[in-house]
């Protein structure tokens, strides 16, 4: 077959892939679209609940949900923000310089380089009162950025569970962050003492009789570097460049 | 089925494997064995991707340019791929989100490839379907054989199930966390290799040169 590799007929069998693969392609993502996104918002939601420890795997992710009001946070004044939350992408808008700042090196020790100047925070509210407040949170660990909520109870000290989402740590040592027995280590700790963040990971476990205590989460061991980020993302995220204006507002009824 | 394609169907799974003969797609056997029920859908999502790519890639084989015939190859396979890893992420939303970038790399596995250009370009649809099938089995063979070991030992449990009770859990078993790692893995398809070519001994390649002497302790005494 000579005129197999003339060059009109390689241009013509080239259009003709490229234009039927591009139908397929586009067609499958635009038919599972609406799946995916539902997929992703019950992920999200679902680690909110498991954060919040909240989560019941008998019903309906949605249906627990309902209980829970999300609300936008301006970052730098403290105040609820008037925009709507739905479709709000805080990871998006962290990346975007117009809706974020940049952060110093002595500022960022959760080393995220930018800071969103807004985000998305759960109130859990029953009988009319705030029940418990969850947080997002990320920093970096060892080899790469958690992804996570905090949730606080009504006195906005008290920490009520928390829970990454997303990483990349390295399984059966950093990747420990998962594990359901070092999770629940955390219901009951105190965040600030005298107005500073001082809930940190210690190294090895802590002993509940020593003075601070209650502010203290056993370390992870072979995961000193990953525990470190914790930290760092704890300290930041409750600090004076995270929530701690928002909190200090929330607390006195004015934000 | 005809006694071909039947054989097509099975030597590649102990006679000719891609993984333990050919040395092919070693990355991902790394990668994703660390449990097996993401091994599980990874097996799957390729012997679907290598079987379609197979057959299509066959279908059009008369009319490919000899000039482009790697890139229709990849166009396929790349196609076939993307849409394999959407419908997981609409289907299989949690392993999908586990397999993260590796169902991608499945374009760039080199089983997919090999099989399109080595078998697909010179074999009918059919033999070329049954061979991409075959394959992909030989494929999820060593897969699955690599994640029970590493997900057993490593974790103690098997598709998540606890067997062996884990000390960090309060039992009596010491996980081997090298079981965890990507490394582990190599270590697993050198003794599955080893395994194979004691029992299949014509798999055992000649040696290409024989080491020197005084090399060994007892030439050197």
């Amino acid at each position: 077959m000579a005129n197999q590799d003339s060059t009109g007929k390689t241009l013509m069998v080239a259009f003709l892939l490229c234009i039927v693969c591009s139908v397929v392609v586009s067609a499958a993502a635009v038919i599972l679209r609406p799946l995916q996104d539902a997929n992703k918002d019950m992920d999200r939601k679902r680690n909110i609940l498991l954060a919040a420890g909240l989560y019941d795997d008998a019903r309906s992710i949605d249906d627990q949900f309902s209980a829970i009001q999300t609300r936008l946070v301006d970052l730098q004044t403290g105040q609820f923000s008037d925009e709507v939350a739905e479709g709000f992408d805080q990871r998006k808008a962290a990346k975007d310089p117009e809706r974020s700042i940049a952060l110093d090196t002595r500022a960022d020790i959760a080393k995220i380089s930018r800071r969103e100047n807004q985000a998305l925070v759960y109130i859990v509210e029953s009988g009319g009162k705030v029940d418990k407040l969850i947080l997002p949170v990320h920093g970096y660990g060892l080899w790469s950025t958690l992804y996570g909520f905090v949730a606080l109870e009504s006195d906005l000290n008290t920490v009520a569970g928390l829970g990454f989402y997303d990483h990349a740590e390295t399984p059966g040592l950093g990747g420990e962050v998962d594990n359901p027995r070092w999770k629940a280590l955390w219901p009951g700790k105190q965040v600030y003492r005298d107005g500073a963040v001082t809930l940190a990971l210690a190294k090895g476990a802590v002993d509940p009789t020593a003075p601070g205590a209650a502010y203290q989460v056993d370390g992870l061991s072979g995961a000193t570097l990953t525990g470190r980020g914790v930290t760092n993302l704890i300290q930041f995220w409750l600090g004076e460049n995270g929530f701690a204006p928002f909190l200090d507002n929330f607390k006195r009824g004015e934000a | 089925m005809s006694i071909d394609s039947k054989k097509t169907l099975i030597s590649p799974i102990f006679d000719n494997n891609p993984i333990a003969l050919q040395i092919l797609g070693i990355c991902s056997a790394l990668a994703v064995t660390s449990n097996l029920q993401t091994t599980a859908v990874m097996c799957l999502a390729l012997t679907v991707v290598t079987a379609f790519s197979n057959l299509f890639v066959s279908l059009v084989r008369k009319q490919v340019p000899s000039s482009i015939r790697i890139i229709v190859q990849m166009i396929i396979i790349a196609s076939l791929v993307i849409v394999v890893d959407q419908v997981l992420k609409a289907y299989a939303y949690g392993i999908s989100k586990q397999l993260s970038v590796f169902v991608g790399l499945i374009i760039t596995n080199c089983i997919v490839m090999g099989r399109a250009e080595a078998f697909a370009m010179k074999n009918p649809p059919w033999a070329s379907f049954v061979d991409g099938v075959g394959n992909g089995l030989g494929y999820s063979v060593v897969l699955l054989a690599v994640g029970f070991f590493r997900e057993l030992f490593g974790s103690g449990k098997l598709f998540g199930y606890e067997v062996l009770n884990l000390s960090t859990e309060g039992g009596w078993y010491i996980g081997n966390g090298m079981m965890l790692l990507p490394p582990s893995a190599f270590f697993l398809i050198g003794f599955f290799i080893w395994a194979l070519r004691a029992a299949k001994t014509e798999q055992v390649e000649v040696e290409e040169f024989k080491i020197t002497k005084n090399s060994t302790l007892r030439e050197a005494l």
